[in-house]
């Protein structure tokens, strides 16, 4: 038994600095309130790093006990924490890209109401991830797992005067609560055949038993319904439709948790249950599809759109579609090595276009923007780093995940890989869109005063800028880290190593990632190569339509006709989610559960027996008269009434 | 011999009026004859039924309700008179203190 870490202290710091914030934290100027959320931020992240610095001399899988929590005869659940490979990658990626933002927030806020507020539900979040992640059942994952859907709701709904952000952030908790259900009938079924939500027990529990090859069986029921969860959490169809509608919250936020975080719990959850996908090839499939076609559709909706975070958020859709094909052909740690490198540069993507969004004063429409470049140099280098990681070039973060998913889909059925190289190109086209249109050509905001868009970020929206300005050195400096980070951040998987690392958790699947050296040397160095000649061809595209001949998109846009529209309105799926289940369940609500059986029914119950007995007392107090010989006619004619009775009884 | 049923047809009417009179009446003293005959109808009867079972039981019943007719006709007289005096009427719809 090795000696105790101390794991529990993880989640515990951010917890703390949630409740002295959210408290106090009205009262404390906005240094103090800066100090305490980044303290107990940066101590669960030093906790990390020593977890990390330890974690050679551990027995793995490391687990700690806490406390029990519920104890219902043969059944138990504790709370537990839970620490392998897996683990220390999610807890190593959430506690420093975290800090990191927790950083730039401090600068990106400092002008914002409720500034005391975003920094408590942050580190609100940040307790509920590290929970999600240490978790050592599903019952305690399932607490991260709500607790952080919460912290997006609220953040989500920061500027909750303004109506579309309220909306947005019930949007998002709706539509989590759906795939929640999912996850909680897998729960159940666990419980029910497993008896036990023990990661250790439900592994030794499902390792014995065959596997289910056809049909729908136990295990490919709890798989699915796992993916459903998964699903809602992570944005895969047909549940994304929150993410985008998310970018209302503030900047920072659409980057620790809508991109590089709680977004990507759902394909933690898929790794961590990797025993039971492993064990119902059908819902391993249904997983791959869900991702590849999710990839797909959401790259194509990310070409349209001209709000710079809308981009990025169909873009954050179409990489989880990635992790989660990569999940989908067995190559669970190549989805998480693209989950790590995802949350690098597309976090700093997002931190990155919340600095040009604060450089030229709270605009989001990329169509305002352009030539940037010189304004904000070092925005545009940070960015322009991600930007060329996401795309896939060697030797970025991107290019190694990216390259070593679309090798294992290969190996898995050529179809997944030539859909995810086609993704690829969309997404190197539609990031470089962003990008030129943003950073190249000539400014086309309005520098003089009162341009403040109406699409703006909340404060942002009130200094009438000048010239774009470059942002404060507290921003930049988590911007740089992060660029360095998309830079080298794939190296590590150089050669294996990362998967060689993870091996151990995916068990004898990790014997099996041998399929990629199953590919001979030469496919391999074909695939990348198309990869990288897909990411220079959307360069090319990008760098045509929107440097060299920027009449040309209107031209193909009017062209396309029908088919660019549909993509513009994102596909009209929010419109046909309208009619076909919003529209029905607010009518169906306010016709038949409304007016029918709350009004109609209970109602009426209530009002009706009221007006009754208020009608029969009313009839009643004429009785009491007072008048004495008008009491003797009531006894009198009740006595006629026995009678009459008896006579009656007699009578029959 | 009468019938039984001759007895009763006259006790129910007996009754009646006395049930009508109590209920029509404003005099007290009208009230309190009436009271008295609902008693007799009610002692005609008992003695009916008495003759008729051969049965010595309803004549004994009879007894005692004339026993507390007696009593009651003493102590209501005096009501009365206490009633009279006080008030200086006997219409009970003026004797209404107790009414709200």
């Amino acid at each position: 038994m090795t000696a105790s870490l101390h794991l529990w202290l993880i989640p515990a710091l951010p917890l703390i600095g949630a409740a002295i914030n959210g408290f106090f934290g009205r009262r404390f100027s906005r240094q103090t309130v800066a100090a305490v959320a980044l303290t107990f931020c940066g101590c669960a992240f030093l906790m990390a790093l020593y977890v990390a610095a330890r974690f050679s001399s551990l027995v793995l899988p490391h687990s700690e006990f806490l406390a029990h929590w519920i104890r219902s005869g043969n059944f138990m659940v504790d709370f537990e924490f839970y620490l392998d490979q897996l683990t220390l990658v999610m807890l190593l990626v959430v506690t420093g890209v975290g800090f990191l933002i927790h950083i730039y927030s401090v600068g990106y806020m400092w002008e914002e109401g409720g500034f005391y507020r975003f920094f408590s539900y942050l580190n609100l979040f940040m307790f509920f991830m590290l929970m999600l992640v240490l978790a050592g059942n599903y019952l305690q994952m399932f607490i991260g797992w709500e607790g952080v859907g919460l912290a997006s709701y609220l953040l989500i709904g920061f500027y909750f005067t303004r109506d579309s952000a309220a909306s947005a952030g019930k949007k998002a908790f709706i539509v989590n609560r759906i795939g929640d259900f999912g996850f909680l009938i897998a729960l159940f079924l666990m419980i029910k055949h497993f008896g036990s939500l023990n990661f250790g027990q439900v592994t030794s529990a499902v390792s014995p038993l065959p596997i289910e090859t056809a049909g729908v069986g136990l295990l490919t029921s709890i798989g699915l319904l796992l993916m459903v969860g998964a699903a809602g959490k992570s944005a895969q169809l047909p549940l994304y439709v929150w993410l985008p509608d998310a970018m209302e919250g503030p900047t920072p936020v659409s980057a620790l948790i809508h991109a590089a975080t709680m977004v990507t719990a759902g394909v933690y959850m898929v790794a961590r249950s990797h025993i039971i996908f492993d064990h119902a090839p059908n819902a391993l499939t249904v997983v791959t599809i869900v991702g590849t076609v999710t990839a797909l559709f959401a790259a194509t909706i990310g070409i349209a759109q001209t709000d710079i975070k809308k981009v990025l958020a169909y873009s954050t859709i179409s990489q989880l579609g990635y992790m989660f094909m990569a999940c989908g052909v067995a190559a669970y740690s190549a989805g998480i090595f693209h989950l790590m490198t995802h949350a690098f540069f597309k976090g700093l993507l997002f931190l990155a276009a919340g600095s040009v969004i604060h450089a030229v004063g709270g605009e989001q429409d990329m169509r305002k923007m352009g030539g940037l470049k010189q304004y904000i140099p070092w925005t545009f280098l940070t960015m322009s780093a991600a930007t060329f990681a996401i795309a896939g070039f060697p030797p970025l973060a991107g290019f190694f995940s990216k390259d070593e998913i679309l090798a294992r889909a290969y190996a898995a059925n050529p179809a997944y890989w030539f859909i995810g190289a086609t993704t690829a190109f969309i997404t190197s086209f539609y990031m470089f869109r962003l990008w030129f249109m943003t950073f190249f050509g000539d400014y086309q905001g309005a520098t003089e005063h009162g341009h403040a868009g109406s699409h703006g970020l909340g404060g942002h929206d009130g200094h009438g800028h000048g010239d774009p300005h470059e942002s404060p050195m507290v921003m930049l400096a988590p911007l740089m880290i992060l660029a360095v980070l998309s830079v080298v951040g794939g190296w590590v998987g150089i050669g294996g190593r990362f998967e060689h690392f993870l091996g151990p958790v995916f068990g004898e699947r990790a014997a099996s990632e041998g399929a990629t050296e199953a590919l001979s040397r030469s496919t391999e160095i074909t695939l990348m190569a198309i990869s990288v000649g897909a990411a220079v061809l959307g360069l090319y595209l990008a760098y045509l339509l929107y440097y060299k001949r920027r009449d040309l998109p209107q031209k193909i846009a009017d062209a396309l006709g029908g088919l660019y529209q549909a993509v513009v309105h994102k596909y009209y799926v929010d419109e046909i989610y309208a009619t076909l289940f919003v529209k029905p369940l607010v009518d169906g609500s306010t016709r038949i559960l409304w007016h029918g059986v709350d009004q109609g029914v209970i109602d009426a119950a209530i009002n009706d027996t009221a007006d009754g007995a208020r009608q029969l007392s009313d009839a009643a107090r004429h009785m009491q008269s007072g008048n004495l010989r008008s009491y003797a006619g009531w006894v009198a004619a009740g006595g006629a009434l026995v009678i009459a009775y008896m006579i009656w009884m007699g009578v029959r | 011999m009468v019938p039984v049923s001759y007895y009763l047809v006259l006790s129910g009417i007996l009754f009646t009026c006395g049930v009508i009179g109590f209920l029509i009446k404003r005099n007290i003293i009208t009230i309190f004859m009436s009271i008295e005959l609902m008693l007799n109808g009610v002692n005609l009867s008992f003695v009916a039924f008495a003759a008729h079972w051969q049965k010595f039981s309803g004549q004994v019943f009879v007894f005692f309700v004339m026993v507390v007719a007696a009593a009651e006709a003493a102590v209501g007289l005096a009501i009365i008179i206490a009633v009279f005096r006080t008030r200086e009427t006997l219409n009970v719809d003026q004797v209404n203190l107790l009414k709200l």
